[in-house]
């Protein structure tokens, strides 16, 4: 009898893994590296991690359709004479004309502004569409300072300075030449059709003193009405809210690793920053150490869904939160009713993340004038108002069940956490253990 | 003169005296603000700023074709998105003069530091003295005129408009430069990624003139100058050029 070794099962190697050789094989075969919009994609501990208790014997909740809860939030206090009143504490992240088409934009800002709330410019500039259509306007100052100019600083809102973004801190961006149409060029003061890089640091200042002599021009240029914020990366949220504080902000908008971006490497994408969830409570500790928790406030992004998000977020110490790529899903960015196109840019809905190649056939991450076509701005805009009023009731579900009368009551004590990793960055017990990872043992 | 802080005159009549603002006795931001109340350039066409001291933001954001002239020295940001005033600092300024400039003219009689005419996007910017490094940095359609030298780094990624130097330049000069065009006079200690020495054409020579003009400089002549600019070779992403990001 002729005995066979019975054969192993081939196996696939952890490490290299599908995704990882097929990477390896576009980059030995095209010799760029890959770039993407979006945020992180990996697997990263995140609000779904936590838990809320709900109310009980030690407290009581609120009637559900009769006891108010209250979600507006005043952003600005510190040192504006104009700060911004919003009825929700969810607000649109900047997002760039360019990098988003025209009809994007005012879909934007026609949502958030039935909504109650503010959107936010980007790298590019401030459009027409979207100051006509936006209530409340936050206008970013930006490294590239691409379209700033003072009319537009005084007929903003509010003034955002970028240090960085979650997707990349550190990192600057690229606008590659095929979404250059003639409006963009001219908007950015550069030839159509070439790449237009975004810097990674401010051209004219350096460092937290600095910072603080940029923001005092800013206040004088625009008579100290707007209110000024800080949006860092989320790469050292203590001391990053510290000094934002310290160089006089009057809001901190902190972006962890999942918030979107419209272009960069990916792997940066996936390798520089922090979780979300790993940023809040260092920031709010900062705060709280200056004496300025609520008084200087906090806006967090980066992966916020939905109202549950909210909520969370607004427990660890947030005075608000931002979106972007939902706010994007929400106009029809990666809907499935476009399959057939997705399958041709050899992806799929979901999962299309090519935004810089200005292919998008849903027509919002592009400057082609046939696919921006596509989004119709009031239907897109009514869209993301119902998104975030659905938000916002299901925050407010939320926080009426442990026992608020508004959302900013929400505390890290109605939170429990499912990971000892979340437990760790949130701060809040293990779920079944009184035991909070590394604030001493059970 | 008459040192006044600022309370508006109720009668309209043109005033042609400057009008005196002492740093020592009323803050920056009445100062501003008081700029920024002019709406017609004609009723308060001259203003002097006495004491500054090295204050930062000195006449930042002024939107009316005023002269505002400034006895001493600033400190960061003076005249930052001047749109149409016409500026004059008897001192030398700190870091980002100019910054973000729409229109109008800003001269410095003594050196500038980091950041001049940073962004810049019309106008002119004089400065008689020295500019220290990332002079015209991201400009996007200033002109600027240095008498003395400019430090390393200027003209990063300048996109449009006008960098003349009299003196040297020191090293990086237009590094990753778009389509700024850059006049030295003197030597270029180093050339920045992409940027490169170009022909000096008659357009050249007329449009250095006119700036030379402008900037009030009539003892050099457009001939002693080199011009510089962008090889365009970056333009577009090439992994071959990964060398010289």
């Amino acid at each position: 009898m002729t005995y066979h070794n019975p054969p192993t099962t081939p196996r696939r190697s952890a490490t290299f893994d599908d995704y990882t050789m097929s990477e390896i094989r576009r980059a030995a075969a095209t010799g760029i590296y890959d770039i993407r919009g979006s945020g992180a994609k990996r697997k990263l501990p995140h609000f779904d991690d936590l838990l809320f208790l709900g109310a009980s014997i030690s407290r009581y909740p609120l009637e559900g359709y009769r006891e108010r809860c209250e979600t507006s939030v005043t952003l600005g206090t510190r040192h504006a004479k104009k700060p911004i009143e919003l009825k929700i504490p969810i607000t649109i992240a900047g997002m760039s004309f360019g990098s988003l088409s025209g009809p994007a934009k005012e879909a934007l800002g026609r949502g958030a502004t039935i909504a109650g709330t503010s959107t936010t410019t980007g790298d590019g500039g401030m459009t027409e569409e979207e100051r006509g259509h936006s209530q409340t306007l936050v206008y970013q100052y930006l490294p590239s300072r691409y379209g700033m100019n003072p009319r537009d600083l005084r007929r903003a809102d509010a003034i955002e300075i970028v240090v960085g973004q979650g997707a990349k801190p550190g990192g600057g961006g690229m606008l590659l030449g095929q979404k250059i149409s003639d409006r963009v060029a001219e908007m950015r003061t550069l030839p159509k059709g070439i790449d237009q890089r975004s810097a990674c640091r401010h051209p004219d200042w350096t460092g937290p003193d600095d910072l603080e002599i940029k923001i005092l021009e800013l206040r004088e240029i625009t008579d100290w009405e707007k209110p000024i914020y800080v949006k860092v990366g989320g790469a050292r949220p203590y001391y990053d809210t510290a000094l934002a504080v310290k160089a006089g902000a009057d809001v901190v908008v902190l972006d962890g690793m999942q918030g979107g971006t419209a272009a960069t490497q990916e792997v940066f994408i996936e390798h520089v920053g922090q979780p979300t969830l790993a940023c809040i409570r260092p920031a709010v500790k900062a705060l709280q150490d200056l004496g300025m928790h609520r008084k200087v406030q906090l806006i967090v992004s980066g992966g916020i869904r939905n109202g549950a998000d909210v909520a969370k977020a607004l427990a660890l110490g947030a005075d608000a939160v931002s979106i972007g790529t939902a706010a994007l899903i929400a106009l029809g960015d990666n809907d499935p009713r476009w399959e057939d196109e997705y399958q041709k840019l050899g992806t799929t809905a979901g999962a299309y993340d090519d935004w810089h190649e200005g292919k998008d056939p849903a027509g919002i991450t592009t400057q082609d004038p046939e696919l921006m076509k596509r989004v119709d701005p009031i239907a897109a805009g009514r869209r993301l108002a119902n998104y975030l009023k659905v938000m916002t009731l299901e925050a407010q579900t939320i926080a009426r069940a442990c026992g608020k009368n508004h959302v900013h009551n929400l505390e890290p004590e109605d939170l429990c956490a499912l990971t000892i990793e979340s437990a760790a960055m949130a701060g809040v017990p293990l779920a079944g253990t009184g035991w909070i990872p590394g604030k001493g043992t059970f | 003169m008459n040192v006044t802080t600022l309370a508006k005159s109720p009668q309209r009549e043109v005033n042609y005296a400057p009008r005196v603002f002492d740093l020592d006795t009323a803050p920056l931001r009445e100062l501003n603000l008081a700029l920024h109340q002019v709406t017609d350039a004609a009723d308060e066409p001259s203003w002097e700023v006495i004491n500054p001291k090295g204050s930062h933001a000195v006449a930042a954001g002024v939107a009316q074709p005023i002269a505002v002239e400034v006895r001493g020295s600033v400190g960061y940001y003076c005249g930052g998105m001047n749109d149409k005033a016409s500026i004059t600092v008897h001192g030398s300024a700190g870091p980002g003069v100019g910054e973000n400039m729409m229109s109008g003219q800003i001269t410095v009689k003594g050196d500038a530091s980091q950041y001049a005419g940073a962004t810049g996007r019309g106008g002119l910017l004089v400065i008689e003295g020295n500019a220290s490094s990332r002079c015209g940095i991201s400009m996007k359609g200033i002109d600027i005129v240095v008498r003395g030298n400019v430090g390393h780094m200027s003209a990063f990624m300048a996109q449009s408009g006008n960098l003349v130097v009299l003196g040297d330049a020191g090293d990086a000069l237009g590094d990753s430069i778009y389509e700024a065009r850059l006049f030295v006079r003197g030597s270029v200690k180093s050339l920045g990624a992409d940027c490169i020495k170009k022909e000096m054409r008659p357009e050249h020579i007329a449009k250095l003139k006119e700036l030379l003009d402008r900037a009030g400089i009539t003892d050099v002549k457009p001939e002693e100058f080199t011009r510089y600019g962008s090889a365009r070779t970056l333009y577009n992403f090439n992994i071959d050029n990964a060398d010289a990001y």
